[in-house]
């Protein structure tokens, strides 16, 4: 008689310490080689998006940061952009040099935060405090800024909040020139340790068909070799007055489309953000800040469909308005949520220790995957 | 020494052997527990730009202390559908394991628990109780994520005691003897005595030893780290996989003693290197006692030197784990079986042959 052998159902999270928030895996076991993966969400779902259809346009604007809260600027900026367009105003030009100062000292927050949990998540636990002493420099510029270390409520539909500290560029070119050296140090630490790209290089490889079939972007999206950005693809703002580089993945260290690709990436991104904040402080025109925000709010009817480049990917927002003061649905494209459907196809044959390096690769926040 | 003081003051063997036995915890484990979880705070927070605990005494020194009455405060929780014989017994046969080990351990000429013949074996042998200490709470827990630890951990803990042991297999071919305090006097001397520059040989033969006794170094040291269970190879405790690996589901005193175990396994291994490889107790530069004729002084240096040694060896025991990512379960296996475990066969070989001639 053929011994049976049962496959074992192992429930990983919501309550687990890498799961990066209230994610529950079920993942199907031989041994330890994984059989399928199911992802399932729904544990922080706030109706955010039916809030929105009794709220007013602006009133939106707090519960958008509390999507992504690893990137609540950006999340504000993609939601501003959608209303002006429905509105069909334009704002200063100074208002938009802010706000991609802002995005993009966002996405080095938020890439930071990728790292520094990427690094805790295969064990080492140093370069996530490194990474966050960072952070902490910049989350003290979006304080002196509006006030708030996480959740900013700053950028406003037609305008900003507040105009800049008189300080602000002084303190942020300071950030820049103090950040550029601690990039390499994570180099030295993380990115070409031995240990980690053993770990990393060619684990859950995404080749690019793939990723394009199952609708991935951002980061993930670029690292298996294709150069899509929302930044340059389908300028918004004023992204095509500056000068920087797409990085791709090229599978330096093992197959394009790896783990290592998919951090790595994000390392590049941090150094072309600083480039793009370079230009626009050397750019920065002045202006008054609020004098385009409306009084009132009451776009006619109709809908509109803007994608902004989150730090995670593609961050869509549909609105339809029906010439009310509230919007009548407010969709979101929440690129966290369409990059956890690759899990599965990852996952499949890896071991239970490359689950976690895989989804600490795509970087998920679950606040914006429930909404 | 000690035994014969013991006996002196309470005029019976029983009693003279029972004291003697309790002394490296008292005077040694629990202290050092107490000061190396805090030395592994603050070397952890100064290497990642904190300051470590701040509020207990004097820059955090009591903060050990709160934690122990912390622990002994809390609830005993044990799951309803656990193995509860196995589920009390396994944290105590855990610790039992890296305590006995302590036994044979030389601090001084004058201050070994127990100076058997075989003292380097017994060590490696009685480690081994913590394996099935560790597989027991694993199985006992009833829970997927310590059964993984448990297997993991018992698979992992298994297969570096080979190269750990074929190194330990050169030492005792080139000196003939497994008792520790022989193996620390043979050492006498200055530092090119050690092992780790050749051995008390002089000649040609001991620059042959050097390439040799440093690999062999390398390997036991990398196998120790394995056996207990610290980064890069805290695989069965890996917390961002298995939560915390086989001792998830314990609280309180019991947490608290896989825990102490833990710290006192990392001083013994630290300990076996120290004393097979450099120079045990003995003085890289000479004692002080000799120079100002007091004899009783050197055994207390002896003692000094050789926490020393094992104090220093776990410090780089933390500055790796504060370094270093996790190694992946097969990668680990891959390590063991195909570099570190033939390097110690050709390694073990080398030395023979060098021996013979």
């Amino acid at each position: 008689m053929p011994l049976k052998t049962e496959e074992m159902v192992l429930n990983m999270g919501p309550q687990h310490p890498s799961t990066h928030g209230v994610l529950r895996l079920e993942l199907q076991l031989e041994g330890e080689i994984i059989k399928a993966v199911k992802p399932h969400i729904g544990y922080l779902h706030r109706c955010f998006e039916k809030h929105t259809e009794v709220m007013t346009y602006p009133q939106v604007i707090p519960y958008v940061d509390r999507m992504d809260y690893l990137a609540s600027m950006y999340n504000e900026f993609g939601y501003a952009i959608a209303v002006e367009k429905l509105l069909g105003i334009e704002v200063p030009e100074r208002v938009d040099f802010i706000r991609v100062i802002m995005g993009e000292l966002q996405r080095i927050a938020s890439h930071l935060v990728a790292i520094g949990t990427y690094g805790a998540d295969l064990g080492a636990f140093t370069p996530f405090l490194f990474a966050f002493r960072d952070r902490e420099k910049i989350l003290s510029l979006f304080e002196m800024t509006c006030g708030g270390r996480l959740l900013y409520n700053y950028i406003w539909v037609g305008g900003v909040s507040h105009d800049l500290h008189p300080d602000f560029v002084r303190l942020t070119r300071e950030f820049i020139s103090y950040f550029r050296p601690n990039i390499k140090e994570m180099n030295e630490l993380l990115s070409f340790n031995k240990i980690f790209v053993e770990r990393t290089a060619n684990v859950g490889i995404l080749p690019l068909d793939t990723a394009i079939n199952f609708g991935i972007s951002g980061p993930n999206l670029r690292a298996s070799g294709i150069k899509w950005d929302l930044r340059r693809d389908d300028p918004y703002s004023v992204y095509n007055r500056f000068d920087f580089e797409i990085p791709i993945g090229d599978g330096r260290m093992g197959t394009v489309g790896d783990c290592w690709d998919r951090y790595f990436i994000r390392i590049l991104e941090m150094e072309e953000s600083l480039k793009i904040i370079e230009q626009a402080l050397d750019q920065l025109p002045e202006g008054d800040v609020t004098s385009a925000i409306p009084k009132r709010i009451k776009p006619p009817v109709g809908q509109v469909y803007t994608r902004v480049e989150n730090p995670r990917g593609e961050l869509g927002y549909f609105i339809i308005s029906n010439g009310s003061l509230n919007p009548f649905r407010v969709k979101v494209r929440a690129p966290s949520f369409v990059n956890l459907g690759i899990m599965d196809e990852l996952c499949r044959g890896h071991m239970i220790a490359d689950v976690i390096a895989i989804l600490g690769s795509i970087d998920i926040v679950l606040g914006e995957i429930d909404r | 020494m000690i035994y014969d003081f013991l006996l002196k003051l309470t005029g019976s063997e029983i009693a003279a052997g029972f004291i003697q036995s309790l002394l490296p915890l008292f005077v040694f484990i629990l202290p050092f527990a107490l000061f190396a979880v805090l030395l592994e705070r603050k070397v952890s927070a100064h290497m990642q730009d904190r300051l470590g605990p701040m509020r207990t005494g004097y820059h955090g020194i009591l903060q050990t202390v709160a934690d122990i009455i912390k622990l002994v405060q809390k609830e005993d929780i044990v799951p309803t559908n656990s193995d509860k014989p196995l589920f009390n017994i396994a944290p105590v046969l855990v610790f039992t394991g890296s305590y006995a080990a302590f036994a044979a351990i030389p601090f001084s000429s004058a201050f070994i628990g127990s100076n058997i013949d075989l003292g380097l074996f017994f060590i490696v042998a009685v480690s081994g109780l913590v394996v099935a200490g560790i597989l027991m709470a694993g199985w006992a827990s009833n829970n997927k994520y310590t059964l993984l630890g448990a297997m993991r951990s018992a698979a992992q803990v298994i297969s570096y005691e080979i190269p750990t042991m074929l190194v330990i297999l050169t030492i005792v071919m080139m000196t003939g003897t497994l008792n520790l305090t022989t193996l620390s006097e043979l050492q006498t001397g200055y530092f090119w005595n050690w092992m780790i520059l050749g051995g008390p040989v002089a000649g040609l033969v001991k620059l042959a030893f050097i390439p040799s006794m440093f690999i062999g170094f390398v390997i036991i040291y990398i196998s120790t780290l394995a056996e207990v269970n610290r980064t890069p190879f805290d695989i069965p405790e890996a917390e961002s996989e298995l939560v915390s690996g086989y001792h998830t589901e314990y609280s309180g005193m019991k947490f608290a003693m896989f825990f102490l175990a833990e710290y006192a396994n990392m001083f013994a291994v630290s300990a076996i290197v120290a004393a097979v490889f450099f120079g045990g107790y003995q003085s890289p530069i000479g004692y002080l006692g000799n120079t100002l004729d007091i004899l009783w002084l050197i055994p207390i240096e002896q003692f000094f030197w050789f926490t020393f040694k094992g104090v220093f060896f776990v410090f780089v025991q933390m500055w790796l784990r504060w370094t270093l990512p996790r190694l992946r379960v097969d990668q680990l296996m891959a390590l063991c079986w195909k570099y570190l475990i033939p390097i110690a066969f050709v390694n073990l070989l080398i030395v023979g042959l060098i021996t013979v001639l």
